[in-house]
């Protein structure tokens, strides 16, 4: 490897990387996390913070890991025997991994966006009110606040406003995607899991879904799983690297791309591989 | 209202939440039970009634041809052969016809034929087994009667003689032909019994055809017109091979279903009780048998036991049918 | 003999073309005549159906007329109709569903949901294909003994119990086919709201698989509305008005069948009658549901 990191400017594929800011206290702190499918360890002694109401953004070739993380914040794992995970994911001092913890609870504070956009088969209101009357009682008129709020957030209202009462899968898949958005932040989480969100949307719906990341992490915790680069490099506050199930550097944005520690995040940055 | 973040806010809640998927789940597993329960108190009922059949006159049972009310003689041999006979001769004339319509269904007709045609042969299937008693007793018994049956009765029995060209020609008495189609005409009978249930079984076996021969990846087929199969050779050495299997599983399919069929049989089959020789003459299957003889079985009888004890028979055997078409048609196991 | 081939290091006879003609001649006219055969049975089969609606409707709409919906069954020679027998069938049809739609629905979830490749959900899974193919007049015997032998006479209700039979291990394949089909990332969106199990699947994958299910629902009610076997030995048919499901209740399927095997020529036509009238309804249910499972 000849050239010398220094030689590289500070933009990456012409996208600059947001300057590197303080990065904050941990919202959930992950320690010495493994994880397994059967008896195939699939992620091996993960140690990361997760800045409070910033974006950590992470990258890495296909099947390195990232998106298992990501389900294990939010206990997705427990649905498939087979799974398990050992090790700590602290946040306000309890240990999300442990048996004894109130999924239904946990992921009314860690919520999740997937790849797919998945609107329930049922009109655009109830999509967005039946996440909040798992959790919540409130009357009719708190629940309209409540959903024009996260379809504001969302950025969607004012394309909706006047059809609420039709049916979600009417939306364009760019809307469907934002109206999952809403619907996870109308339960008024703390952390919000994003797992390849935009992949299966057009460029621009993925746009606005990026601007939608930068507004929402003034109050929510992000998390981002993207393949794409430039994504991570627009969106993410602070950039794990992952290959093979292990986690090889974490650092702020603009020194990921810019000045890479490892070697091996240096050739995936550059397009070695992945 | 803010969630707020309590020590104990995670652990928590826990038994507020929890009791409804246990309920559930519970519910869901009672319901799966209780289907067990369904099958296993229908064979239990079915045996427990037939016992005192089967405890007067032991294995003897089934090979007994006696039906007689008066003696409280009862044995099973005459409406099993009936069954046997109906079902296998239904397949013999559905199953060339079944495939008939698979193949011309899935590789011959046009594509804006096949939507038509594939639901009408579905409709055929839905029409309740009463109308074809119907149907068959006053549509296809006369015909039998009248035309095919003494038809075939002459083919055999030597009674066709004419002149051709200055030659006397007269056809042969065939030997093991004749006793087989022989006996006077009424049209009823074990015959036609097999053709109504031919019509019957058709769409359900011609509809597992169709299903299977579409399974076959289209780059099996393409390869062999690549070397210039013609249509027919690349159904015979290609799709019947690959799908050999699940025709086989869905023929028995359309066997279980023949065998257990009831008001179709009961109008045609003539209620004799005795077996003949001839396909032509009147008989019985277990459906039909207890079908006819039920209502005059009083409660606790002899007759009432036998008929139960013939439904338990024939539960045996349309479930070892049944389980062997399901072993066939199991899905293949993806590699 | 023709040229040889321009690769001469095939070895072999060289290709003779006059053979290959012959036997491409051969092979075609056998094709022909398998397709002319397939075309044969295919026109068979759609003769007989046609044979089958004809005769239907021209011995049955013979009969047709108002008389057959508002008289009930009488003697042969009294102009009598099919009232009671088309509301007997209504009923039992409709408690038979009531009854036996929510059992296979749980199955169904739970063959789905719950049981997956256990030994226990294979096993039901099996028992239910049994009973879907068992003749019906086992089950009408199997009611019989349950429900009628032990309580001293036919009745409406074992009709019902019956008929529920049927419809169970219907409901439980479509139940079982449509769950299976919705995506797991419906489930994972439902359950990462913090949604337990059971709402899961009954908010958001009934929802989903809705219209498959009803659809079997609707094929299992045109199946039990055709049944005679099993009404014989449970609700046998009443020749009078009767709704009371504790006694013997009258029904179309029992109805045609005791008339058309009678020797009256008044019966015989109101047995086309009412079969013109169930072969009707069944296929328009039929119809109906395969045409709402396209659609979704």
């Amino acid at each position: 490897m000849s050239e010398t990191m220094s030689e590289q400017t500070a933009s990456f594929g012409g996208v600059q990387a947001r300057a590197g800011g303080p990065i904050n206290e941990a919202r959930i702190a992950i320690r010495n996390l493994d994880f397994y499918y059967g008896s195939n360890r699939a992620l091996k002694s993960i140690n990361l913070d997760l800045p409070d109401k910033q974006v950590t953004g992470m990258i890495g070739p296909s099947g390195c890991g990232k998106s298992t993380l990501l389900r294990t914040l939010n206990r997705m794992y427990d649905l498939y025997p087979g799974q398990r995970a050992t090790g700590e994911a602290m946040m306000d001092g309890e240990n999300i991994i442990a048996p004894d913890v109130d999924l239904n609870a946990l992921r009314a504070k860690i919520g999740m966006v997937f790849q797919k956009p998945t609107p329930f088969p049922m009109t655009i209101y109830d999509n967005i009110a039946f996440g909040v009357k798992l959790h919540e009682r409130l009357s009719k008129s708190a629940m309209d606040e409540r959903v024009e709020w996260s379809l504001t957030r969302a950025a969607l209202w004012e394309e909706v406003k006047d059809r609420l009462n039709t049916s979600a899968m009417g939306l364009s898949g760019g809307q469907q995607q934002r109206l999952c958005i809403a619907r996870t932040i109308a339960v008024r989480p703390e952390v919000i899991l994003f797992d390849e969100p935009t992949s299966a949307l057009d460029p621009i719906s993925t746009l606005k879904v990026e601007e939608l990341i930068d507004e929402l992490k003034h109050d929510f915790t992000i998390a981002i799983v993207t393949h794409n680069m430039q994504q991570a490099a627009r969106c993410a506050d602070q950039v794990a690297f992952f290959y093979l199930g292990e986690m090889v550097e974490v650092d702020t944005a603009a020194k990921m791309f810019t000045a890479p520690q490892q070697r091996r995040t240096q050739e995936y940055i550059t397009g070695r591989f992945g | 209202m803010q969630q707020a973040a309590t020590i104990a806010g995670l652990a928590s809640g826990r038994r507020r939440t929890a009791i409804g998927d246990p309920i559930f789940a519970a519910l869901a597993r009672v319901a799966g039970v209780f289907v067990l329960l369904l099958l296993g108190s229908l064979i239990l009922s079915l045996f427990i009634g037939g016992l005192p059949a089967f405890r007067a006159f032991g294995a003897g049972f089934l090979t007994s041809t006696a039906w007689d009310p008066v003696h409280q003689a009862f044995g099973a041999a005459v409406s099993v052969y009936g069954t046997l006979i109906t079902s296998i001769l239904a397949l013999i004339f559905a199953v060339p016809l079944a495939f008939g319509i698979a193949f011309y269904l899935t590789e011959l007709a046009p594509a804006w034929l096949r939507r038509p045609i594939g639901t009408a042969i579905e409709l055929l299937a839905a029409v309740p087994s009463i109308i074809y008693g119907m149907w068959g007793f006053f549509v296809i018994v006369p015909i039998m009667s009248q035309y095919i049956e003494p038809w075939i009765i002459s083919l055999f029995d030597g009674s066709i003689e004419f002149t051709l060209a200055g030659m006397d020609i007269q056809f042969p008495e065939v030997p093991i032909l004749e006793d087989l189609f022989s006996g006077p005409p009424f049209g009823t009978g074990l015959a036609t019994a097999a053709m109504i249930l031919a019509v019957m079984v058709i769409p359900f076996i011609a509809a597992t055809m169709r299903d299977v021969f579409d399974t076959v990846p289209a780059v099996y087929k393409e390869s062999a017109y690549g070397v210039g199969c013609t249509t027919w050779e690349v159904m015979r050495s290609i799709v019947l091979p690959y799908t050999r299997v699940s025709v086989v599983g869905g023929i028995m399919l359309g066997l279980g279903r023949a065998l257990g069929e009831t008001m179709a049989v009961t109008f045609v089959i003539g209620n004799a009780d005795r077996i003949s020789s001839s396909l032509f003459s009147s008989g019985n299957t277990i459906a039909s048998i207890v079908a006819l003889e039920f209502p005059e079985s009083p409660a606790g009888s002899l007759k009432l036991a036998s008929l139960l004890a013939l439904g338990f028979i024939l539960f045996v055997i349309s479930f070892i049918v049944l389980a062997i078409s399901r072993y066939l048609l199991r899905p293949k196991l993806k590699v | 003999m023709s040229a040889t081939t321009t690769a001469g290091s095939v070895p072999g006879p060289a290709k003779d073309a006059s053979v290959a003609r012959r036997l491409g001649r051969r092979r075609h006219r056998t094709n022909l005549i398998i397709e002319a055969l397939c075309v044969i049975a295919t026109v068979i089969g759609l003769l007989l159906l046609a044979s089958i609606l004809l005769t239907l409707l021209w011995r049955g709409a013979a009969g047709l007329g108002l008389h057959i919906f508002t008289t009930t069954t009488k003697p042969p020679g009294s102009h009598g109709g099919l009232l009671n027998a088309i509301v007997g069938t209504l009923i039992q049809t409709g408690i038979a569903t009531l009854l036996g739609t929510p059992i296979g629905l749980m199955v169904g979830t739970y063959l789905a949901e719950y049981g997956g490749g256990g030994a226990l959900a294979n096993t039901v899974r099996f028992v239910s294909d049994v009973l879907l193919s068992a003749p019906s007049i086992l089950i009408g015997l199997f009611i019989y003994q349950l429900a009628v032998e032990p309580f001293g006479g036919f009745s409406g209700i074992a009709g019902c119990l019956a008929l529920a039979v049927i419809v169970i291990p219907i409901v439980v394949r479509t139940t079982e086919d449509m769950l299976r089909l919705i995506p797991t990332a419906l489930r994972e969106a439902a359950a990462g709201l913090g949604a337990p199990k059971w709402k899961v699947i009954t908010l958001i994958c009934y929802r989903a698989a809705l219209d498959g299910i009803v659809t079997g629902v609707l094929l299992a009610v045109a199946r039990i509305a055709g049944e005679t076997a099993p009404l014989l030995f449970t609700s046998l048919g009443n020749l009078n008005w009767s709704t009371s499901l504790r006694e013997p209740m009258s029904s179309l399927p029992v109805t045609i069948y005791q008339y058309a095997g009678s020797a009256f020529e008044d019966w015989v036509q109101l047995a086309w009658v009412g079969a013109l009238l169930i072969t009707i309804g069944v296929l328009a249910l039929n119809v109906v549901a395969r045409f709402a499972l396209r659609r979704s």
